[in-house]
């Protein structure tokens, strides 16, 4: 199971949409193979019957009051945006 | 009155405050000064506030953590000129009690690495002896409080990024449990792990500053009810149940002088009065690595998706959006955070999801259960924090795996959402050693008390010997 092949991480980049450089390739199924074989070890404990973990604390709904509050401003949250237009961001096209 | 920002901790900066024989003004100026004078060659800032903002004792912060109209780029390209238009929770209750933004300090990339070396913006050094790490992520802020730039500090702590720095560097650093210090506003890494929590030079400067930074916050929904901080003061450890697991102990690749400073600190806290005890977590410390490699990454992935080149930080050219969320990724990610998305994404992808995510989801509650039944029999569990003392810088870039090793001993009860603080015990070959007390959940009063009380026995001077 341990070790990951060149398509696989291709595969893996676009899914992340990363785009790799061909030494990127290389380094990364190295690396990235030899860090799946260590984590395999979670396949050797018999874990049937042992439930999932997903978060530590035992809490389940935590309940807010349905109410309005400030929140920021449309000028606030374009503050930052690369490319602004009205009150919209603009990306390239699809 | 001249002020000594080597030793000078921040609860003697209150008092001195509050009986104003100094000013705010005055001890922002002499953290400045220490900063000009030194962080040339420790690069423990990103950014440095000019002047005071409030009267209150300075504090620093990682560059993780938002600080509103202050840049925060969680020590990446990818948020390069990005300033957050809000304040992180912690953020607002460090202003909400008087304390003056020092500066941002620096940090591996989004949080991902043992060593700060994976700074977009270069690597920070230790104090102790700058050819070497201070650990990381959050290198800078344990760096700066060591080399008195700064009174004390907020880190993050996703897998050990508070405690083993302050190892490294000889001073103090707590993990709280999960849930007790709000994450709004906190640049998110792996949310079900990460954890703000103080760096500071004692422990009962640790107790004040969690005490101002925990407790439940509506823009939170994982935040709890906390209970009441108490300030240590005892300086026996009568009736202390303390377990010494075994694996924890005795891992490969804990260095001599690591153990034997832990050795004769475990001695002190029997001669204090403590009951000594060995215990076994053996599955946490046998696969706690693996789970964490897992989740933290599958987070991760998750997390870093909202860099997109869209609403904020860095936007790279291309012909059409799907071309420019590429470019962008690829132009602003550096090798750590995108390692660690491709893990993730691998994880998490349809035909191994089962074999690694679900697998690593359930290795959680093994964990678990193996320190919840240890806390049957003891109030706290010691071991290194670190297998190492500070290492040479670039001695573990080429290898990740060996980098991931430096977090053996903190990743278990990260994983199990237990509270860690980690106390210098000494020295080996010239440089800190970390203590790593760990608790039940919600068990900090437990541990800020063991850990005041080995403090004055032990009398570790934290300022770093080149600088005395």
């Amino acid at each position: 199971m341990a070790g990951i092949s060149r398509e696989e991480v291709l595969h893996v980049a676009r899914l992340a949409r990363l785009e790799l450089t061909d030494d990127e390739v290389v380094r990364f199924q190295e690396q990235l193979s030899a860090i799946l074989e260590s984590v395999s070890k979670v396949s050797e404990l018999d874990l049937s019957d042992v439930p999932p973990t997903a978060h530590p604390l035992e809490i389940e709904n935590a309940w807010g009051e349905d109410e309005l509050r400030p929140s920021l401003s449309r000028d606030e949250a374009f503050a930052n945006a690369p490319d602004r237009v009205d009150d919209h961001f603009r990306v390239p096209p699809a | 009155m001249s002020i000594d920002t080597l030793r000078l901790t921040a609860e003697e900066a209150m008092g001195l405050l509050e009986r104003k024989e100094v000013s705010g003004r005055e001890l922002h100026d002499a953290y400045r000064a220490a900063i000009d004078a030194r962080d040339g060659e420790l690069h423990a800032f990103l950014w440095v506030q000019d002047e005071p903002d409030r009267g209150g004792v300075p504090i620093a912060i990682k560059d993780v953590i938002s600080t509103k109209g202050v840049p925060t780029t969680a020590g990446s390209k990818i948020l390069e000129g990005y300033v957050p238009v809000f304040d992180a929770t912690v953020t607002a209750r460090c202003k909400a009690a008087g304390l003056s933004l020092l500066g941002k300090t620096n940090t591996d990339e989004f949080a991902m690495g043992s060593s700060t070396e994976n700074s977009a913006y270069g690597p920070t050094h230790n104090p102790w002896d700058p050819t070497r790490v201070p650990g990381g992520s959050g290198g800078g802020s344990a760096a700066a409080v060591s080399a008195g730039l700064a009174p004390w500090a907020l880190g993050s702590d996703t897998g050990g990024s508070i405690k083993q720095p302050a190892a490294l560097c000889g001073i103090v650093g707590l993990r709280p449990t999960y849930g007790t210090v709000s994450r709004y506003g906190v640049v998110a890494f792996a949310s079900s792990l990460d954890q703000v929590g103080p760096t500071t030079k004692t422990v009962r400067d640790c107790a004040l500053l969690y005490g101002i930074i925990s407790g439940r916050d509506e823009n939170d929904s994982t935040t709890v009810d906390v209970p009441k901080v108490d300030l240590p003061t005892a300086e026996d450890l009568k009736g202390v149940r303390i377990g010494v697991p075994r694996e924890l102990n005795e891992a490969e690749g804990i260095e001599p002088g690591v153990r034997n400073a832990v050795r004769a600190a475990i001695d002190r806290a029997a001669a204090l009065g403590a009951e000594i005890g060995e215990c076994s977590l053996p599955r946490s410390v046998d696969y706690g690595l693996a789970c964490y490699y897992l989740i933290a990454p599958a987070e991760a992935s998750s997390n870093l998706a909202r860099y997109d080149g869209v609403r904020y930080g860095l936007r790279a050219e291309g012909a059409d959006f799907r071309e420019m969320v590429m470019n962008t990724r690829r132009a602003g990610f550096g090798d750590e955070p995108k390692r660690r998305i491709m893990l993730g994404t691998y994880a998490l992808s349809s035909g191994y999801y089962d074999a690694y995510y679900a697998k690593a989801q359930k290795v959680r509650t093994v964990i678990k259960r193996e320190h919840d039944a240890v806390f049957e029999n003891f109030d706290l569990i010691v071991s290194p924090t670190s297998p190492t003392v500070a290492f040479e810088l670039g001695a573990k870039t080429a290898d990740p795996l060996a980098m991931y090793l430096n977090d053996l001993l903190t990743i278990p009860s990260c994983m199990a959402g237990l509270p860690g603080l980690s106390i210098p015990c000494g020295l080996s070959a010239g440089l800190p050693v970390g203590l790593q007390l760990v608790g039940p959940q919600f068990g900090e009063n437990t541990l800020f008390k063991v850990g005041h009380a080995l403090e004055r026995a032990l009398e570790f001077d934290f300022v770093p010997e080149r600088l005395r």
